[in-house]
């Protein structure tokens, strides 16, 4: 089948005439496919082969507005294809299966498809597909108008809307969306004003290895926390590249760094996951520049601005390093100590210490450290790899306000479900929207130790110092840092969780949390208050048990849990890796698949929360 | 006129029926709604697509469930799934609710009850092709009658 293309007609009727490349392995569902595609007014081409749509969408980026596939396929796994076009592309892709398991869903979501349908699809699903393109060019458009600005309203009003949300983070970043689409109405530097997905002119900027790493790189010079797009613009200094593009794979790649800082305890899980991950993630793996990124070292101690190359150690390595960096705002992105956290010692005032963790071991423990100064006593992580951000001394200001009470084991019912990607989506978010909020100083306020998991339990916690003083410093900052953490977090905690739940059973870790368990210590402040909001989505979402032996504490400075720290010290765990990607997620969950994890992460969240601080489920799912 | 009319009664009683015995579901209604001047052989070549790939799928599930060495389980169960959403979107109802149980016995590694429901799957697949080949026929005759397929809500 051939794409017709009218150009010029379809544009103005949008969503007639939205061009769609559907991928299905079986002949009857692909005809039956194409078919209803049609008669909702689509322009269809249709492949049975992951390979062939691949190549289709590879030689004209521009052809097609959505991709629809089947999970299952024989010559490439639709996950696989999903991440691969989200990253090359950055084109709404649907996941379509016979299978609504919730963690395939889950699953689905997690590596960043825009919506999952069950066979056998109904037209009245397919009409309104074309939403998820529109959304996207929308967002893609805001995110770019944010990135230079750092807004600070947005990311407070988002957070406060992640806040009420907590359930959904998808609406947070909508709200950031809507937000910044707001505001940023009459400064739109797009020269395209059209939402209108098929008039978009922007031709696609293909992010190839080179310029990942130069990307990285840039990046890493920058400082995670420092690193805008024009600055990063500069110094990549690639002709025909806007601010824009820069903005947007910016996004993308804290997302993608919160993700894999989300501590995965399943070591075989993950380990799997990895495996598989890495091919996808290879594409990314120069690109996040994940070596650039500071891995755990273990003993470093980061500087806050710096990136710490993160050497991967395996099929993590990759992906902590992005974990580290993503972290925005959060103190440098350096690795995460894990086992240093000693109250006492670590004088690691830098905020610096933003420790990513790399799992030692394939499997997983990434922790993702957000640049948070935990003073993790323990978090030894299990192969020294993940290395919980150091909290600079218990003095005031370099505490991260993980709670003490984060870390210690809370173990929660959930096994393994890493919750990752949360992790690296919130710190994409945290990036674009608290540049300026969060500052090297902004370690002590997220730390955000991710406790990989490693099948150990967890437990480990290292005594997150509760610095109260320290969080109150880093409040700002940590709020800053949490609010687009934990939103992020929070969204692709819920994900992941599932995720990660079902193929984790046997480790009996606890994920960690992302928690921000911000000292309750602390007064509360305004920040907190953000954070809480997303300490609040995250927290549901990190609930998560992980082993903790890599990190003890992860603690992350879940801007909401600041707040919550207050009330309770909730302790978030790390959560636990993510091992997929997670690109721009565009966290659209149908109602119908996320519910289910969702819930379970709540419930867990909420055992959580309500020893700490009976806050009871902010969300229902 | 009468003829047609005859035909098209017993049209309506064949699908009926046939809906009622669960061999097709809502679905395929589904599939019918979506035949029109456009594609008016769609129902037909939907379910032409079906017959073949079930055929290919039930000969792949056999095999690998034959295999005294071993039988490689995911790759039964990654046909049975295949079945499973092929069947659903044409409407196969009997079909698919064999192929849950068939992957429950899957996942169990169970061969004995993998090789029962195969039985079935062949047993169902049989049944839902002659019904509908009669189904057409009917179809084909209201058409040289020259009448219209009743469309059944």
């Amino acid at each position: 089948m051939t794409v017709e293309r009218i150009v010029s007609e379809t544009k103005d009727q949008f969503p007639i005439g939205m061009r769609v490349l559907a991928v299905d392995d079986d002949p009857t569902c692909l005809l039956l496919l194409e078919t209803l595609l049609r008669r909702c007014q689509y322009h269809v081409t249709t492949t049975s082969q992951a390979v062939t749509a691949l190549k289709m969408l590879r030689e004209n980026k521009n052809r097609f507005d959505l991709v629809i596939s089947d999970v299952h396929m024989p010559d490439m796994d639709g996950f696989k294809l999903l991440e691969l076009v989200g990253l090359e592309m950055d084109l709404p892709v649907i996941m379509l299966s016979a299978n609504g398991d919730t963690k395939l869903v889950m699953k689905g979501i997690t590596h960043g498809a825009c919506d999952y349908l069950l066979k056998p699809v109904r037209i009245e699903e397919l009409k309104n597909i074309w939403q998820h393109v529109v959304r996207r060019k929308k967002f893609d458009r805001k995110d770019r108008n944010n990135s230079d600005s750092l807004d600070k309203p947005h990311v407070d009003s988002g957070e406060a809307a992640g806040m009420g949300n907590a359930d959904n983070n998808v609406k947070l970043n909508k709200k950031r969306k809507d937000q910044n689409e707001d505001e940023d109405e009459d400064r739109d530097e797009n020269g395209h004003d059209n939402d209108d997905p098929s008039t978009q002119k922007k031709p696609r900027v293909v992010w190839s290895v080179e310029l990942h790493r130069k990307f990285v790189a840039a990046v890493n010079q920058l400082g995670i926390e420092k690193a805008v797009p024009k600055r990063i613009l500069e110094l990549m200094n690639v002709e025909k590249l806007t601010r824009e593009n820069v903005a947007s794979h910016l996004q993308k790649f804290r997302l993608y760094l919160k993700r894999i800082s989300c501590v995965a305890n399943q070591q075989a899980n993950v380990a799997a996951s990895l495996g598989t991950a890495d091919s996808s993630y290879l594409r990314m793996g120069p690109l996040n520049g994940l070596g650039n990124f500071h891995a755990l070292a273990g003993t470093d101690q980061l500087h806050n601005a710096a990136f710490r190359s993160f050497p991967p150690s395996g099929v993590l390595g990759r992906l902590n390093t992005p974990s580290g960096l993503g972290i925005r705002g959060l103190p440098s992105p350096g690795t995460i100590q894990l086992g240093h956290v000693q109250n006492s010692g670590h004088s690691i005032n830098d905020p610096s210490k933003l420790q990513s963790f790399v799992p030692g071991n394939h499997n997983a423990n990434i922790l993702q450290g957000m640049p948070m100064s935990l003073e993790l006593d323990q978090l030894q992580n299990n192969k020294g790899v993940s290395h919980i951000g150091e909290l600079p001394t218990a003095n005031s200001t370099s505490v991260f306000p993980v709670s003490g009470s984060l870390m210690d084991a809370q173990i929660t019912g959930f096994s393994n479900n890493p919750l990752l990607g949360v992790t690296s989506n919130s710190l994409m978010l945290e990036g674009s929207s608290r540049q300026s909020a969060l500052h090297a100083s902004n370690l002590r306020d997220g730390v955000y130790a991710i406790g990989f998991q490693n099948g150990n339990t967890l437990s480990e916690f290292a005594s997150i110092d509760p610095v109260s003083n320290q969080l109150r410093d880093s409040k700002a900052d940590l709020q800053g840092q949490a609010a687009s953490i934990n939103c992020n977090a929070g969204k692709i905690m819920r994900s992941v969780a599932q995720e990660w739940n079902a193929p984790r059973k046997d480790a009996p870790y606890q994920s960690h949390l992302m928690s921000c368990s911000v000292n309750s210590s602390t007064s509360s402040n305004g920040a907190m208050v953000q954070l809480d909001q997303c300490l609040d989505r995250n927290n549901s979402i990190f609930h998560r048990t992980m082993d903790s032996d890599s990190i003890g504490p992860l603690n992350f400075v879940d801007p909401l849990s600041i707040k919550h720290v207050e009330a309770h010290n909730s302790a978030m765990e790390p959560s636990v890796i993510e091992k997929e990607r997670y690109l721009m997620y565009q966290s659209r969950p149908q109602g119908n698949h996320i519910p289910d994890s969702v819930g379970s992460l709540e419930d867990l969240a909420s055992a959580m929360m309500k020893q700490d601080q009976g806050k009871g489920n902010r969300r229902t799912q | 006129m009468d003829v047609v009319n005859q035909l098209r009664r017993q049209f309506v009683d064949y699908s009926t029926s046939l809906h009622r015995e669960g061999i097709l579901d809502d679905q395929f209604t589904q599939l019918q709604k979506l035949q029109d001047e456009n594609s008016p052989d769609f129902v037909v070549e939907v379910a032409s697509l079906f017959f073949e790939d079930c055929e290919k799928l039930i000969n792949n599930m056999g095999r690998a469930l034959e295999q005294q060495q071993g039988v490689d389980f995911k790759q039964v169960d990654a046909s049975v799934h295949q079945l499973k959403g092929s069947s659903s979107s044409i409407g196969a109802m009997r079909v698919k609710n064999v192929c849950i149980t068939f992957r429950s016995f899957c996942e169990a590694q169970n061969r004995e009850g993998c090789l029962r429901c195969l039985q079935q799957v062949i047993h169902e697949f049989s049944l839902l092709k002659n019904k509908l080949q009669t189904l057409f026929r009917l179809e084909q005759q209201i058409l040289t009658a020259g009448g219209s397929i009743p469309v059944i809500e």
